[in-house]
């Protein structure tokens, strides 16, 4: 019963974020929407006669058009980002299945890893000792553990445990296979399908004999503090932090501003790095993000400054620009310095009990 | 035991199907609602932890499992806690990690597979993220002995943390509680081996836990409660000593060891710490003799003088109301219903009887309004238990081609962009158990909806009220549309902004049919029964109209007696300092900061209890109302409930505490403060704006604004200012609700008027950080009482309040404060806060300021003040309302 050996690139990822603030990239989806893409695009060659509509299948992108997706990373990267998130937040059987793309999983895993691989070495290349990470995205699924879609039948759901498990190990391993420095299991809403990846992540690992630095980021839905299946954000650190996460932290649905009491709480309880990538601000009356690159780097700083955070980014609405701000802003400040607890049995509901 | 709640978590044993008969029929025969109830009915108890066991031959226990889990997670009073998954399958437990959010237990995995089995299974628990109950059990057997216990438990341990690296502080020891006294000799040692072992695993075992079934070892008593309530909480004391972290218990019947009868407990103490050779002889002849005396009955039931239960229907139903005991209401009402022979009679006859007692006694002043308000709650429940019966007998009336009609209709409500509804509430009540038909509308109500109401019910009495100032102006709308829509009925007028005379000046005017305004609870029901009877009605309100035109005229008269300064005027004799050498502190930090969960505990210090009192109509000063010799022992026991409801609702965490407070640099300019965005005046943020005394004082006095309390611009120096935004109200409505659901008015009312407490203690509470955010509140020291009465440097006032009644400042505030967003109160079109329980407010530092009344303004200066503030001149009259020192049209 040998456990796991720890990938290269743990050692690489525990120099920087021991030295200084790492910096996430920003968003893709908006980024992807500048390209003014149709149909044709996305199906590209390979998919012409496919049966279904394609155009919003971005994950598919990196198939078909491999060279967007390459030059967003790449752009990230030059505003001086340290790792980028793969364009695979969709890309498991369940979310591909909308598309009927089920199928094609494991390429679109390979081919997302590889386009932000290739974005790295060239920005490698263009500053020599400089060191870009790829981050493996695994994203939250359409479909929950905790909750039913049927109001009549508070028991039922939509998908099982077992069939959750399957899709992300099969995103798991090819995202491995391609070749990702860390995996990150983000936009958490409900922690029972989070569960159900860090579960599939461990059996992968079982399966290779090593273990990468895994990720978990997690999403404040609104002002109650609370998930989307309403658990505290304590209550989800206890309920993850068996899997011994690289780091935890907040991404998506609140602007900085409304993530601070939450973030300001997770860093005093989390025993490992600790992450903010907020969207530009709460969406407007048309649905886009009004926040500038100073507003949130003001915001981003403000966190670093308070000694939150040990990287930061952005979520929807970001862009190459704010991440640039951000990066700058943050360059000059010390990184959080992860606390060490006393071991306790630290159990969740939806709310958290500990027993010292 | 309960004390020790905070370390010492307690499991809910009741949803498990091997120890509770309950759960056990309801999951056999499908019954979920009654399954979750039994479920939740455990963390309202207390449990930190539920069991959760649906190990029964006869049923699919994975499917059962997983369904009762999913159903659970709905349920989010029940999920808030975490799970035990218990059984003695694994496929059960897997199949119930797959369901769990949270971080769980799994009770349990042992040795007694082999080690390969153990191993894979802890391993898979590592992988789910669940802690383990580890059994002492093995390949051989269960532990029974000290030795045994800690062999099996250090053999576990090693292999789990060595073999696989489980975390030492997930892995929760299960010794073994095995039952004594059975007159089996080798058992007597059994709780000592169980303590010992304990002892030992606990100091030898780095960070693992103990737990255990504490109901095992009392097995022999079973059919004497009394006795195993003592066993357990003596057993209970004397492991959690040795060191036991957790047990899984009843959690509702959780009994006190320093409660135990001394007798009893040397004789159980000498059963578990094996003390002498017949130890379980005596207990066992001890126990039989108890039961004998009290039929074996939990001690909670023994201790209640039941004598009065010997009385005749109509005498327990009597009791039941004055007394307010509502735990017997449901089985005399039906006793009575068999016996007359219309369920109305009961109501008429027995039920009105009692009320009309507790009238009396509260007409004397020998009841007050809690208790008027708990007999109100057993009138409530014995009517609803009534109300399908004469539902059934009024739809043979009317299939005869009969008619009924009840006593007198009220419709009640509290108006539009209003929240406030305590007094109402209170209102309700007692006209309900007046044997009124009351229809309460609730708050925030349109006045359309009023009329439409009224109309629909044919009310025979319309009651409004409402608490802040602009809801004044809402009456007087109520009063014009009722007069538009033609209605006749009276009027009645309540809340505590309302006055006699301003609803003789403005309101009586607008509606021809009596507008009276009743001043509290006690008087309504003389008010409506007059209104209500033919004979008393013309000339009553004959009585009012006088009345209210006498006011009208003293108020006409006063307003020439007095003629107000001239706003320049005004201004000249403004208390003028001197900038160069006030005191300016700067604040630690500028801008808002957000306080989104303040533990209630923290809050509950703050509290000034008087003016609960007063809530209640129960007058006088706290602490002494306790020891009032007329009140002293009703308000003793209002106190005691609400101590009571606090402690609940802060361990159940029913209310959330959200604020905001915030520093901003500024300057006054003219009556207005401006406030900047920085320290560099680069940008007004926003300009707040005070209104000035203009009544003519004496030469020694001063005509006040709230500006005088900031440097002007032009003195040189720049200042600060800050604000507030508190709300103890998330959770209260709906906590009220709740009580209402269950007839309980008396609950509800006190929840409310707790949050309102809470409330203002939290701005106390932030008052007191924000001095000393300032510095001078570090050095201040003061106590209790000195701060309930203020005595301290700087002022909080409230706009809507005295020294600054114009309400539409407070928007200014909250936009300022990012106070919605920080702590979800919003702004009614009146400017009131939802949900109400909240309050908002400014700091002003000033050494020399305090709090004021505006009073009356003049024409010249609404006009300014409009202006100032970019309004239309009717438009600021109308939030300037009952201040105006004329008559605007």
């Amino acid at each position: 019963m040998n456990s796991p050996k720890e990938s290269p690139s743990f050692a690489a990822l525990n120099a920087l974020f021991g030295q200084r603030i790492a910096v996430l990239d920003g968003a893709m989806g908006s980024m992807i929407q500048t390209f003014g893409l149709h149909e044709v695009d996305f199906r590209g060659h390979r998919f012409q006669t496919h049966p279904h509509d394609l155009k919003g299948n971005n994950d598919l992108l990196s198939l078909t058009r491999p060279d967007v997706i390459e030059d967003i990373h790449g752009r990230y990267f030059a505003a001086g980002a340290d790792i980028v998130e793969t364009n695979t937040f969709n890309s498991t059987a369940i979310s591909q299945a909308d598309y009927q793309t089920q199928a094609f999983v494991r390429e679109i895993n390979l081919a997302a890893v590889a386009a932000a691989r290739k974005a790295a070495q060239k920005a490698e290349a263009a500053t020599p000792g400089r060191r870009c990470f790829v981050a493996g995205a695994i994203g939250p699924l359409n479909r929950t553990l905790s909750m039913s879609p049927d109001v009549n039948r508070p028991d039922y759901r939509a998908v099982t445990w077992k069939q959750v498990v399957e899709a992300y190990a099969e995103q798991v391993r090819a995202l491995i296979e391609g070749g990702v420095d860390a995996l990150l299991v983000e936009t958490i809403f409900d922690t029972l399908n989070a569960k159900a990846a860090l579960f599939a992540i461990e059996t992968v690992f079982a399966e290779t004999g090593i273990r990468l630095p895994v990720m978990v980021s997690v999403t404040i839905t609104d002002a109650s503090g609370r998930t989307l299946s309403g658990q505290t954000i304590q209550a989800f650190y206890h309920s993850i932090r068996h899997a011994k996460p690289f780091s935890v932290g907040i991404n998506c649905a609140l602007g900085a501003r409304q993530m601070r009491p939450y973030l300001e709480e997770l860093s005093k309880i989390a025993e490992c790095y600790v992450t903010c990538y907020p969207n530009a601000g709460l969406p407007n009356a048309f649905g886009g993000y009004d926040e500038t690159p100073a507003d949130m780097a003001a915001a981003l700083s403000d966190f670093a400054r308070e000694g939150f955070v040990n990287l930061v980014g952005g979520c929807c609405g970001s862009t190459p620009d704010h991440i640039a701000a951000i990066a700058k802003a943050v360059r000059k400040i010390s990184p959080r310095r992860v606390p060490s607890l006393d071991p306790a049995l630290r159990l969740s509901g939806l709310e958290p009990v500990t027993a010292a | 035991m309960r004390e020790n709640a905070s370390t010492f978590l307690v499991i809910g044993e009741r949803t498990n199907i091997t120890g509770s008969p309950k759960f056990a029929k309801a999951i056999k025969a499908g019954d979920w609602d009654s399954a979750l109830a039994i479920a939740r009915q455990q963390v309202e108890n207390g449990a930190n932890v539920i069991d959760i066991n649906v190990d029964e031959a006869l049923i699919d226990g994975e499917a059962t499992m997983v369904k009762f889990l999913n159903l659970i997670a709905a349920e989010p009073e029940i999920s808030r806690v975490p799970v035990m998954l218990d059984s003695s399958k694994w496929s059960v437990l897997e199949a119930g990690l797959q369901c769990l959010q949270g971080k769980g237990i799994v009770n349990s995995i042992s040795l007694k597979d082999g080690e390969a089995e153990f191993l894979r299974r802890a391993t898979l628990l590592k992988r789910y993220g669940a802690a383990a109950v580890v059994m002492a059990f093995d390949e051989n057997g269960q532990a029974a002995t000290r030795d045994e216990k800690v062999r099996i438990c250090t053999r576990a341990y090693k292999l789990l943390t060595e073999k696989i690296g489980f975390p030492a502080e997930d892995i929760i020891f299960d010794p073994n509680i095995l039952t004594v006294a059975t007159g089996i000799e080798e058992h007597n040692n059994y709780a000592v081996d169980f303590f010992e072992a304990t002892r030992i695993i606990k100091s030898t075992l780095p960070h693992a836990k103990i737990s255990g079934g504490v109901s095992n070892v009392s097995f022999s008593f079973r059919g004497n409660n009394p006795v195993r309530e003592a066993m357990h909480a003596a057993f209970l004391y004397h492991a959690i000593k040795a060191g036991l972290d957790m047990a899984i218990v009843n959690a509702g019947m959780l009994g006190n060891y320093d409660e135990i009868p001394k007798d009893l407990l040397e004789r159980i103490e000498d059963v578990l710490l094996n003390r002498r050779a017949d130890a379980t002889e005596r207990l066992v002849a001890f126990a039989d003799e108890l039961k004998a005396r009290q039929g074996g009955a939990s001690k909670a039931e023994v201790k209640e003088d039941l004598s009065w239960r010997n009385g005749s229907v109509e005498q327990r139903l009597s009791h039941a109301l004055v007394k307010g005991i509502d735990a017997y209401i449901d089985a005399d009402t039906e006793e009575a219903r068999r016996k007359y022979p219309r369920p109305l009679d009961i109501i008429e006859g027995p039920l009105m009887d009692g009320m009309r007692v507790v009238g009396d006694l509260f007409g004397a002043g020998k009841m007050f309004l809690p208790q008027v308000v708990k007999s109100a709650r057993v009138m409530k429940k014995s009517v609803a238990y009534l109300t399908p019966f004469m539902e059934e007998e009024k739809r043979k009336v009317a299939a005869a081609g009969g008619q009924t009609r009840p006593n007198g209709k009220f419709v009640i409500a509290t108006v539009k962009g209003d929240v406030h509804d305590i007094g109402k509430n209170i209102v309700g009540v007692v006209l309900a158990c007046n044997n009124y038909e009351v229809t309460d509308l609730g708050v925030m109500v349109p006045t359309e909806k009023v009329i439409a109401e009224a109309k629909r019910i044919g009310a025979d009495v319309v009651g409004v009220s409402g608490l802040i100032t602009p809801s004044l102006d809402e009456m007087v709308h109520v009063a014009r549309e009722m007069s538009r829509a033609g209605m006749d009925v009276p009027l009645l007028i309540g809340g505590a902004t309302t006055s006699p005379a301003h609803t003789a000046v403005k309101i009586a005017p607008e509606y021809p049919h009596g507008v009276v305004h009743v001043l509290d609870a006690s008087r309504v029901v003389n008010v409506v029964s007059a209104l209500l009877s033919q004979e008393q009605k013309p000339a009553f309100l004959e009585e009012t109209k006088t009345k209210q035109a006498r006011q009208r005229d003293e108020f006409a008269a006063r307003r020439s007696r007095k003629p107000l300064l001239s706003l320049a005027t005004a201004r000249e004799r403004r208390q003028k300092f001197d900038w160069t050498t006030v005191d300016i502190p700067k604040p630690e930090f500028l801008g808002a900061r957000d306080f989104p969960d303040v533990p209630l505990a923290e809050i509950v210090p703050f509290i000034d209890w008087g003016p609960f009192f007063s809530a209640w109509e129960l007058h006088g000063r706290y602490p002494d109302i306790l020891k009032d010799p007329v009140v002293g022992s009703e308000a003793t026991k209002l106190y005691n409930d609400a101590q009571k409801l606090l402690q609940r609702i802060i361990a159940e965490k029913r209310y959330t505490a959200k604020a905001v407070i915030g520093f901003w640099p500024c300057n006054a300019v003219g009556d207005d403060v401006e406030v900047y965005a920085d320290e560099q005046r680069s940008r007004v943020a926003t300009t707040f704006h005070t209104l000035r005394q203009q009544l003519e004082k004496p030469a020694d006095q001063f005509n006040h604004a709230l500006a005088d309390y900031v440097a002007p611009r032009d003195s040189g120096r720049l200042d600060y200012m800050g604000g507030f935004a508190v709300t103890a109200g998330h959770g209260v409505e709906q906590f009220a609700a709740e009580f209402k659901a269950n007839h309980d008015d008396y609950s509800a009312i006190m929840a409310q008027a707790l949050g309102d407490r809470l409330a203002e203690a939290m701005a106390e509470m932030f008052h007191k950080r924000a001095r000393e955010a300032c510095g001078f509140g570090k050095t201040e020291n003061l106590s209790h009482e000195d701060l309930i009465r203020e005595r301290y440097r700087g002022i909080r006032p409230a706009p809507g309040y005295p020294a600054c009644p114009d309400h539409t400042e407070k928007p200014l505030l909250f936009k300022l404060l990012g106070a919605e967003a920080a702590t979800g109160i919003h702004l009614t079109e009146s400017c009131a806060m939802a949900p109400a329980s909240s309050v908002s407010g400014w700091y002003f530092n000033h050494p020399e300021s305090k709090y004021f009344g505006v009073g009356k303004v003049g024409r010249d200066q609404v006009e300014e003040y409009a202006r100032r503030k970019g309004f239309s001149l009717a438009e600021a009259e109308r939030w300037l309302g009952p201040y105006l020192d004329y008559d605007p049209s």
